[in-house]
């Protein structure tokens, strides 16, 4: 059996004394896509941080393959406006090699843009160029914080479906942190509950049913986080955007532990 | 005659050192901008007076003592930056006055040498001789060398650290490099504008390219490039109208700097 490209055992992790993460388990293996949820406030930076080796756990063991690549794309950049930059120069940062780069934009459908500035992109435009930086050295292992942020609900599903089709054509393990239940779970393997401690796991229609994840995300959402069929984009999409309000207004007042 | 000849040399050391230390604020002085670390380069900039007291008191050469001063402060600065009591400008605001205060102080107690303060609070371009101008190219040179090698990883971590350190870039190794960029900087810069004006010369310059540039070579390029003529400006206003020197070349960018707004309007 091919072992995992990384392996997170009993993790904990305190920030001013507080325990924010609290013995995680994860385990990814090659070419899966695990998404992680969880209110707002429940870890998910802090464990994805620790997955990257940003920060190091307090507590408990951390296995990475030797050969693991990783591919990481940012919730947004903290790019300063003074700074002029192109898409193209964004992207030669790390690779001097301008055709890869090219062939790379091309790829994710943002090659028109190569010599924009990188701050007249738009909310979906800078999340594809995001995502071809980190595509940029054909990882194994992506990770996705939050790729959907700050785009309309239609380039939401486009990028979801791009995502999906890079999982496919680099056949790499995809590890997404999302607030947004639906579109998620009908493309995941396995979804992750987080709310400091892994509340419960498993394939998303197992997980919706779960009592931990109905006590955080309440019932309502998980008559659309079952519903998987796609042939009306414009109605289900629309739904999910109620719902999506509706679970983050109803998160603060339930966390427990 | 001989002392038309003399004329010349202090002009030709003025010019020469004014543009020594332009070519490099203008790269450092945009990293400066994109990385809003304005504050800080004023911090260390005013404690490299109590660099150049050290430097008297310890009769060590005053370009060193300035540099080991500056990076000491700078990285005292990172590591009490990491607390979260005091917000940083505050925590700048405390050390940046507090070490002038203290440089001042240390100089005016100094015995039995006599220091031109005012020359080292705004510079003195037209005092410059020629060991002077061979300092500056030399430290300038190595500034230079270390911002050119350093300057797709500093691109890099001015983007997104996070991203850049999970790229391999080795976070902490390129930001102290920087610091000690910085300090190499200061030490030459406070001979052409003073203790009080370095950030000025590291930030307008970089400001007015701005507008001009479309990658981030362009900006740096460009800056260098408004930094001389800055210092043109301001050299020729001191030596045909006697306006003090450091001041004439701050405000000379200070000009530039607004006629470059118009640029924007059209």
């Amino acid at each position: 059996m091919i072992p995992p490209l990384i392996k997170l055992n009993s993790i904990s992790k305190y920030f001013n004394g507080n325990k924010v993460l609290s013995s995680v388990d994860l385990t990814i293996n090659q070419g899966q896509i695990i998404t992680l949820i969880g209110p707002n406030g429940a870890g998910k930076t802090t464990l994805v941080k620790i997955v990257l080796g940003l920060i190091h756990a307090d507590e408990g063991v951390i296995s990475r393959s030797p050969d693991l690549r990783i591919g990481y794309m940012p919730q947004k950049l903290h790019i300063d406006p003074t700074m002029p930059i192109t898409l193209e120069r964004f992207l030669n940062l790390t690779e001097k090699n301008k055709k890869l780069c090219a062939d790379v934009l091309d790829e994710v459908g943002v090659i028109q843009l190569l010599s924009c500035p990188l701050s007249s992109l738009s909310g979906g435009e800078m999340q594809r160029a995001l995502l071809a930086r980190a595509i940029l050295h054909k990882p194994n292992f992506l990770v996705l914080d939050e790729p959907v942020q700050g785009v309309d609900v239609v380039g939401q599903e486009a990028l979801y479906k791009l995502i999906s089709e890079l999982h496919g054509r680099l056949n790499c393990a995809v590890l997404m942190v999302s607030h947004d239940l639906h579109l998620v779970m009908s493309s995941t393997n396995e979804v992750i509950c987080l709310n400091q401690h892994v509340c419960c796991h498993g394939h998303p229609d197992q997980v919706s049913r779960n009592p931990a994840f109905i006590e955080i995300f309440g019932t309502k959402t998980t008559a659309y986080t079952t519903y998987t069929h796609h042939h009306d984009h414009q109605h289900s999409l629309h739904g999910e955007v109620k719902k999506s309000k509706v679970s983050e207004k109803y998160v603060p007042g339930r966390s427990h532990d | 005659m001989c002392l038309g000849a003399a004329m010349i040399d202090v002009l030709l050391y003025a010019f020469l050192a004014g543009i020594g230390v332009a070519i490099i604020t203008g790269p450092l002085g945009a990293f400066i901008v994109w990385r809003r670390m304005a504050y800080f380069g004023d911090t260390l900039a005013h404690s490299s007076l109590l660099g150049v007291a050290l430097g008297l008191l310890l009769a060590v050469n005053p370009t060193i003592s300035v540099i080991v001063t500056c990076l000491i402060f700078a990285l005292v600065l990172v590591v009490l930056q990491q607390q979260k009591n005091l917000a940083s400008d505050t925590l700048l605001g405390i050390l940046s006055h507090t070490s002038l205060a203290v440089g001042l102080i240390a100089i005016a107690l100094m015995p039995d040498i006599r220091v031109d303060l005012l020359s080292l609070l705004f510079g003195d371009l037209l005092t410059v001789n020629a060991s002077d101008v061979i300092t500056i190219y030399v430290v300038s040179a190595i500034a230079m060398f270390l911002l050119v090698k350093l300057w797709n990883p500093l691109l890099a971590i001015t983007i997104d650290e996070e991203l850049a350190q999970v790229e391999g870039i080795r976070f902490k190794t390129v930001r102290i490099a920087f610091m000690l960029i910085i300090a190499l900087e200061i030490a030459v810069a406070m001979k052409v504008v003073g203790v009080l004006l370095i950030t000025a010369l590291l930030i307008i310059p970089a400001a007015t390219a701005r507008i001009f540039s479309k990658t981030p070579e362009q900006m740096a390029f460009l800056a260098s490039l408004v930094g001389c003529l800055a210092v043109i400006l301001g050299l020729a206003s001191s030596w045909y109208i006697d306006t003090p020197a450091g001041p004439s070349i701050v405000l000379s960018a200070g000009l530039l700097f607004l006629i470059s707004l118009f640029k924007k309007n059209k």
